[in-house]
């Protein structure tokens, strides 16, 4: 697998400075972009084209931090499974279970739903801002020592992240129509 | 300086790269010249026809055609371009495509005139053909490489169609541009170095919205958003609408299926549409086997019949803004393009909505293809400081089970991206794999456009599940899709069958290819062989005029033998089909008479030679 951290000439780290892998890209974009090969035979263009997917595809990964722990997880023989509904964390399995009901409530068009649903989703907002205060101690941790116990901790509570993440969409979503 | 003096070019000299803006209503073509980007020619209205002498005309000679023989043009092709039988049914209603195939073909098919059969990237092709004509004349040499705008909305299948279009004219196509981006390259801004511009284009026949992020140079769109089959064609017809209906009851009848009365109202509509830009009232004026329909239409009328059309514009904007992650406020400039840009109504729905004025300082008309031509100038390496990093316009994944789609790539990611993923058999001793790749925002197959089948060919037989494939998915600069497939563990390259859902096969390509493209080819070495003659014929005309004069036999003998030296081997080549030696010996007897020229200038007669039309 082709590395994203190496591209850029940066370490595999989970705590990285975005405005420098920015600039990064920008400069090492001027250098491969399949434009500044177009007169050159295929050879040079097919390397552009992949020098270049590899930039693009390593930013939109690395500038996000679930994406780059999910990326660093996946390297590690980790895989991020989409989270099934068997897997509710045990402690918002009643939240979940009355938000749904609201949810289906404000969908057949009772609007009495719709504060129900906006506390859901602030209390859901909230325990992201919790959850991201943890990741970044994490983050700090794993590039400390990438230790196997550091990566189980992060994958558990990625996993957890993805699920309040897809509840406060869901919420998102239906509060909008 | 002689008078005879000709720029013929070196022929070394790397080739020209044309940038092209192939738009729905009208084609324009550009280069990159020492002082930037320059429209060559004029507009060229995208109107193809097949005159009563069974040739096929471009531009105004179509438009006129269009008038006395609708059943001989085709006009707005754009709107048709990779599309399906099944997309265009609301099309027809308004425009009078004559569709020549039912049945399974996957290729629309047009009919141009009584019995000519053709399909719109063919007819795009014909415009291209003339656009790349209109450059070689100017140039003086072959054009053979150039960059076209698409609608940023475009998706694969459309771009394809345009790719193909290129091909089909001659031209390798280096790259397709975003329209709204390339507007963007022409603006520069260069004053602005830095900073979050967004761009509306409203053109003929679409409408797109991209905000780019502004770095040294470098054109990064954030996001893109976009309604292909949204433009000022759609005010037309609303007014053609209400003309057609007000012709019923006045008339008592109903001009809808009568082309040639539609499409002369359809020219008066455009007039009052344009007239509306500064007017405060138009007449639409309709005369026709003896009868006259006149219809005022004030300003504060057109307002309320186009804001549902104007409103359809914003809401694109709104998500742009979002996906973009940008505030209105961080937003510092807007641009805007196209046609319908002109209209007052457009221009303070756009200033309400991002609260700032809209540049409008370059022609919207032209902004797009001078774009092109930036980009090309960055493709040959002309323009050195300006780079352009585009998105995806459409998520692109993949059917699972149940009808769903998994995406793969998702929108407004930067291109190229790619993505890979890995297939097994389900089926002991399965040789091939089918897989379905669909583009669009939803979930279900059935909501998402089809691409294309790609079938993953030859796998050796193995119990199920032991073969493991890695299909790369790859989009390319110019938002195609490119697929390549290995087998996981053996790394040997697997045979990729692409059958394209709503698109030309290479195969049909190639052919329509062999059919014009060489025929072209040879239109282009007759005229310029014509055309060295034309110019041989002037200054042969011209040096035997000039060797009757006194001047002539003033100059020293060495230099009037070497004229008639050179007068000599000119004459000899003037029968062959090499069109570059002709030029050459005109050039060598330009030289040869330099001097001689600058005798009879200084003494001021003015013979016909001074005349000498290059």
């Amino acid at each position: 697998m082709d590395d994203f951290f190496s591209v850029f000439g940066l370490p595999p780290k989970l705590l990285i400075d975005v405005e420098d892998l920015q600039i990064r890209f920008y400069k090492l974009s001027r250098e491969h972009h399949p434009d500044k090969f177009a007169r050159q035979g295929q050879e040079a263009q097919r390397r552009a084209l992949e020098t270049t997917s590899l930039l693009n595809d390593g930013l939109r990964i690395l500038k996000d931090p679930v994406r780059r722990a999910e990326y660093i997880l996946s390297r590690n023989g980790h895989e991020v499974a989409e989270q099934k509904a068997k897997d509710v964390p045990a402690e918002l399995l009643e939240e979940v279970f009355e938000l749904n009901e609201a949810l289906e409530e404000l969908r057949c068009g009772d609007d009495s739903a719709r504060a129900q649903i906006e506390a859901a989703l602030a209390n859901f907002l909230a325990i992201r801002a919790e959850i991201d205060v943890e990741l970044v101690k994490l983050f700090g941790d794993y590039d400390q020592a990438p230790t196997p116990v550091v990566l189980t901790r992060l994958r558990s509570i990625l996993n957890r992240r993805r699920y309040i993440e897809n509840l406060a969409g869901e919420a998102t979503k239906t509060l909008k129509v | 300086m002689g008078t005879f003096q000709i720029d013929f070019g070196d022929a070394a000299k790397p080739e020209h790269i044309i940038g092209i803006d192939l738009g729905t209503t009208n084609s324009l073509v550009a280069h990159m010249d020492l002082t930037g980007p320059r429209i060559i020619g004029g507009i060229v209205p995208s109107i193809v026809g097949l005159n009563t002498d069974g040739q096929v005309v471009v531009g105004n000679p179509a438009r006129d055609l269009l008038l006395t023989h609708p059943d001989r043009a085709i006009y707005s092709v754009k709107r048709l371009m990779g599309r399906g039988l099944a997309d265009v049914t609301d099309e027809l209603k308004f425009f009078p495509f004559r569709i020549a195939s039912e049945g399974s073909d996957q290729v629309l098919k047009l009919k141009l005139g009584p019995d000519k059969i053709t399909t719109p990237p063919e007819v795009s092709a014909y415009v291209l053909r003339h656009l790349k004509a209109i450059a070689e004349e100017h140039f003086g040499e072959a054009v053979t490489q150039a960059v076209i705008t698409v609608p940023a909305y475009f998706n694969d299948a459309q771009r394809q169609a345009t790719k193909d279009a290129g091909r089909i004219a001659g031209l390798e196509v280096l790259r397709l541009v975003n329209e709204p981006t390339a507007a963007a390259l022409a603006y520069g801004l260069d004053k602005r170095q830095n900073g979050t511009i967004a761009v509306y284009d409203f053109g003929g026949g679409t409408f797109d919205i991209s905000i780019l992020k502004l770095h040294d140079g470098i054109f990064e769109v954030l996001a893109t958003n976009g309604d292909t089959h949204l433009g000022g064609d759609d005010i037309d017809n609303l007014l053609i609408q209400i003309a057609i209906e007000e012709i019923a009851s006045e008339w008592h009848q109903d001009i809808s299926g009568d082309q040639e009365a539609v499409q002369l109202l359809r020219r008066t509509v455009i007039t009052v549409k344009e007239q509306l830009s500064f007017l405060p009232v138009a007449m639409i004026e309709l005369r026709y086997k003896g009868k006259t329909y006149q219809r005022e239409i004030a300003r504060e009328l057109f307002d309320k019949l186009i804001t549902p059309l104007v409103n359809r514009t914003l809401e694109p904007c709104r998500a742009c803004i979002a996906d973009a992650r940008v505030t209105v406020e961080q937003i510092d400039e807007v641009v805007m393009v196209g046609g319908s840009t002109r209209i007052p109504l457009v221009r303070s729905a756009v200033e309400a909505l991002f609260r700032s004025k809209p540049h409008t300082e370059l022609n919207p008309d032209e902004v797009v293809a001078l774009g092109a031509a930036v980009q090309a100038g960055i493709l040959s390496g002309a323009v050195e400081d300006k780079l352009l990093l585009d998105v995806t316009p459409l998520s692109l994944g993949i059917e699972t089970m149940g009808g769903l789609v998994s995406k793969l790539i998702h929108r407004n990611s930067t291109i190229p991206a790619s993505a890979t993923e890995q297939f097994t058999t389900a089926v002991d001793g399965q040789r091939n794999v089918l897989i379905h790749v669909l583009q669009g925002e939803r979930e279900l197959v059935k909501d998402c456009r089809s691409l294309a089948r790609f079938d993953l060919k030859n796998i050796a037989p193995m119990v199920a599940g032991m073969t493991r494939i890695d299909v790369r998915f790859m989009v390319d600069a110019n938002g195609i899709l490119q697929v390549t497939a290995r087998d996981a563990r053996t790394g040997q390259e697997q045979t990729v069958e692409v059958k394209p859902s709503y698109g030309l096969t290479d195969e049909q390509v190639e052919a329509m290819i062999d059919e014009s493209y060489v025929k072209a080819d040879e239109d282009m070495k007759e005229r310029q062989v014509r055309e060295a003659r034309v110019e041989a014929d002037q200054i042969v005309k011209a040096t035997e005029k000039a060797k009757q004069e006194d001047h002539f036999f003033e100059l020293p003998e060495d230099e009037r033998s070497m004229i008639n030296r050179k007068l000599n081997e000119l004459l000899v080549v003037y029968h062959s089909d090499d069109y570059l030696l002709i030029r050459d010996k005109i050039e060598e007897l330009n030289q040869a008479t330099m001097h001689l020229a600058e005798v009879r200038m200084n003494t001021a007669v003015r013979s016909k030679l001074k005349g000498t039309k290059i």
